[in-house]
């Protein structure tokens, strides 16, 4: 197996901690190649944050990408994990962190010390394409451009409290939390979901409703205009509403940390570390969101600058071993940075073309379809559009055209029992469309709401799964659900389905239960 | 100061070592270790280190590749069974641990509670080693400790007033010259050799020999952490006995009738022949399914009395269940060493019994 070149770019920063001799900045060689690149990117028309670059050795690196980016988090088992990890596929030649670079104001990037200076170009290059896209993309506009100091704080917080409630406390109840981190509403930042209500407000009693008849003005008509089944329906509308009006939550809830923050019974120090998880959740939030648009936007700017603009002929070689390692497939996964960067040439060669708009999709003549060409030259311009106010989901339903899967050779894969192994199941164009979306929707996870926090009438928590025909891993969802427990305190229910039928897993805090329903 | 990373690192070790700790009895019924074992380390699969979350089942998921093929081309190995392997595309929740045997036999020790084992005839064997720990002034030069023969020339010059610093230059004289000296020290050693001794008459079958080998596995796991120089012995028998390799030991079937006597002949000859009882600690595991030839087990008995016993320090006698066995071999030998204070009988029924009965055997720290 090669070297896979890797660029999670999961963002880092924060450099407290780490004394100066493990950070450099630039040598004046690579400030001087910065400098250049720098340039080119605005040339281009590409907007970002000031970026610093520093220099890591591999260790560094690998400790800083454990952390997710940012060396000051609070302390945790499973970014020793994460670093075991690291470590291990780099000692054994697997993958190998080329840079990193986080969503902050500046922006912070972070260098592999060993890279020869194409790289570094290379590098620089790509960072200036994602700093351009955290800074533009509508999908950032709300994260915190200071997360920096942000995580920095959340870790002196949690510090404070391992030396005050004690390290296994504290693990124990972030465990819980990080187990439910997944239950957030990545739309709310942009959405206003209930009006705020003051909370002591009472109102008082409503008089009670009646059914609303049509306006009849000839009595014999009644019947007709306002027909029994009418008024059955309106009954039970009124109904409904009242019902709803008991219930608590009163509209399905999907942001659960939330839920969870104003009316779980905890403590002041699990609430705020609840708080911490949440925000730190809708921070990486939109790097999910947009995997595939940003790394393709970002690769999409360091072949573009350096093929046109930066590469010596000595750097040839270099250059395209590593920028087609970055972008090599493999056949049971996605690579985003050769699916964005793809489609991204594909949406601009459309637009230079006019292959778009009622006329080309009404041909039906392939020939003339092939060779279109309204030479409009409007590429550039729609593709910094896109990488505007699309997201990854929005982007692949737009943009992914039976052609371009056709060309890129996309297939759908299933897991075959018989044999047990994955094999491809198909080709066709809507499966495939279909199936991407799923996966990308909500993250590729499951919708789970809160329909119900005083289920029974005995404030227990009720949890839904939107069953959408794939089902949840059950063991996972067991122990999830005890870590739910913890923060709840009383018992707690998911309803899923297994196997077509219905089912409620319980958990009251001793015993796991299950029964159809 | 150590770095974060090291803090949370050390922490999540910690964490398996308890997962490991935890699961011991399931993973001492599994062979699947041996598979892994390298040269000093073993391979770990830990599921679910990972915290949980609400998520799809993988295998139900599919999703999007590229790349040639037609519908039907495989594209990568799922799991076997779930929790168990790993699928090499997508989600690999399996985590690997490397950990070392000598750490996976504190575990053990820890988890079953083992006594560390007082070898015999300590204070008899001595042997000497060389030290290098102190300086002299004369000796070698491929000896010479450069540090301090500069140490001494600089200090030499200093208080001769022969050192420039606009010019430091530092020339050792033959008196300045140090150089390292070694001591005889004298230490202790314990050796150890393990016999395995295994019937391979046609009533073991395969379920029974993996017993056997799992057995086998931890024991030596065990044993190799309480002796510095350890040697294994392997000797199968039926009707007659031979000495074999570990691979044959596991992977042989006979058939045919089975004279354990001859098996003890054979380890009496190869004792005396090689180990010394008063240099070595020896052991004895014997595994067989309790059949044996009538009329030999008197013959057995005597021989251990006269010959085994007095020599080694634990013989323990391994009950494997089969569904041909008789299974009254252990009975004979509770019976006749029932005040022994070196011999150890078990009765294994099935993978699960290993544990138990590595406790019994090694319970007495011996």
């Amino acid at each position: 197996m090669g070297i896979r070149p890797f660029f999670p770019h999961r963002c880092l920063s924060g450099l407290p901690n780490l004394s100066s001799t493990s950070f450099m900045s630039l040598t004046p060689e690579l400030e001087a190649i910065r400098k250049e690149v720098e340039g080119y990117a605005r040339e281009y028309g590409l907007d970002f944050f000031d970026v610093i670059f520093e220099i890591l050795d591999f260790d560094k690196l690998n400790e800083v990408a454990s952390y997710m980016g940012f060396p000051t988090r609070y302390p945790h088992w499973r970014f020793g994990m994460e670093y075991e990890q690291l470590q291990k596929s780099y000692t054994y030649g697997l993958q190998k962190i080329y840079e990193m670079v986080i969503n902050n104001d500046p922006s912070y990037a972070y260098l592999l010390k060993c890279n020869n200076d194409v790289d570094q170009k290379l590098v620089m290059a790509h960072v200036y394409g994602h700093v351009d896209f955290f800074k533009n993309n509508i999908w950032f506009s709300h994260t915190n451009r200071k997360m920096m100091d942000g995580m920095a704080n959340h870790g002196a917080r949690i510090r404070r409290y391992i030396d005050r409630y004690g390290e296994e406390k504290v693990e124990r109840f972030l465990d819980c939390c990080l187990s439910l981190e997944n239950l957030i509403d990545p739309h709310s930042p942009f959405i206003k979901r209930q009006d705020e209500k003051p909370r002591f407000n009472f109102q008082e009693e409503e008089e009670e409703k009646t059914i609303k008849k049509l306006k009849v003005e000839r009595p014999y008509m009644d019947s007709y205009i306002n027909p029994a089944d009418f008024l059955e329906s309106q009954k039970k509308k009124l109904e409904q509403e009242a019902e709803k009006k008991q219930k608590f939550p009163e509209n399905p809830e999907r942001d659960v940390l939330l839920f969870l923050i104003n009316h779980a019974p905890l403590e002041n120090w699990q609430l705020d570390i609840l708080s911490i998880i949440r925000d730190e959740a809708y921070y990486f939030a939109p790097q999910a969101q947009t995997k595939i648009m940003n790394e393709g936007w970002a690769s999409y700017w360091h072949s573009k600058i350096m093929t046109q603009k930066c590469l010596k002929d000595s750097e040839v070689v270099d250059y395209a071993d590593h920028h087609s390692g970055t972008l090599s497939t493999r056949p049971g996964r996605i690579n985003p940075y050769k699916l964005g960067i793809e489609l991204f040439r594909d949406i601009e060669d459309r637009w230079n073309k006019g292959k778009f708009g009622k006329e080309y999709e009404e041909c039906d003549d392939l020939e003339k379809k092939k060779n279109w060409d309204k030479k409009l030259g409007l590429g550039m311009q729609k593709i910094f559009e896109v990488r505007k106010i699309y997201n990854d989901v929005m982007f692949i339903d737009a943009f992914l055209t039976e052609e371009f899967c056709r060309e890129q050779k996309l297939f759908t894969y299933r897991y075959n029992e018989q044999t047990q192994m994955y094999e491809i199941a198909d080709r066709d164009f809507k499966k495939i469309k279909a199936s991407l979306l799923f996966s990308l929707t909500n993250f590729g996870q499951p919708f789970i709401y809160i329909t119900d926090a005083n289920y029974g009438n005995r404030g227990e928590l009720y949890l839904q799964h939107r069953y959408e025909g794939v089902e949840l891993r059950i063991d996972y969802a067991k122990d999830t659900l005890q870590n739910l427990y913890t923060l709840w305190k009383r018992p707690v229910h998911l309803e899923t389905v297994v196997n077509d039928k219905g089912i409620l897993f319980t958990f009251d805090g001793k015993n796991h239960e299950e029964r159809r329903i | 100061m150590s770095s974060k990373i090291e803090r949370d690192h050390a922490r999540f070790n910690q964490i398996i070592r308890g997962k490991i700790k935890k699961e011991l009895r399931r993973y001492m019924t599994r062979g699947e270790l041996i598979g892994k074992k390298g040269k000093d380390l073993v391979s770990i699969p830990i599921p679910q280190v990972e915290i949980p979350h609400f998520e799809f089942e993988t295998r139900k998921l599919g999703g999007v590749g590229q790349g040639e093929g037609e519908p039907g081309t495989p594209i990568g190995r799922g799991d076997a069974e779930p929790g168990q392997g790993a699928g090499e595309t997508p989600g690999d929740h399996i985590l690997e641990v490397d950990l070392s045997l000598e750490e996976l036999a504190k575990i053990l020790g820890e988890e079953l509670e083992l006594p560390r084992i007082e070898p015999r005839g300590k204070k008899n064997i001595v042997n000497e080693k060389e030290r290098y720990t102190g300086i002299r002034q004369v000796g070698p030069e491929s000896l010479r400790h450069f540090k301090r023969t500069y140490k001494a020339a600089l200090k030499r010059q200093l208080a001769t007033g022969t050192y420039d610093p606009n010019h430091p230059l530092v020339i050792p004289i033959q008196e300045d010259k140090r150089y390292r000296s070694w001591k005889l020290t004298k230490e202790p050693e314990s050796n150890a050799v393990i016999f395995y001794i295994m019937d391979v008459s046609g009533s073991m079958g395969d379920e029974q020999k993996e017993v056997v080998r799992i057995e086998s596995f931890w024991i030596d796991t065990w044993l190799r952490s309480q002796y510095k120089g350890i040697e294994s012995r392997y000797i199968i028998h039926d009707a007659v006995a031979r000495e074999v390799d570990s691979h044959t030991f596991y992977h042989t079937r006979e058939s045919g009738g089975t004279i354990i006597s001859s098996a003890y002949e054979l380890c009496n000859r190869l004792i005396d022949a090689h180990y010394n009882p008063s240099e070595w600690n020896i052991y004895i595991f014997h595994f067989s399914d309790g059949d044996n030839w009538y009329g030999d087990t008197d013959k057995c008995l005597s021989i251990l009395e006269n010959h085994l016993l007095p020599k080694v320090n634990l013989f323990c006698y391994g009950q494997v269940r089969s569904f041909y066995g008789s299974g009254q071999f252990k009975g004979e030998i509770d019976e006749y060493f029932a005040d022994a204070e070196n011999v150890v009988t078990s009765e294994i029924n099935s993978k699960e019994g290993i544990y138990d009965s590595i406790k019994e055997f090694l319970g007495k720290g011996k």
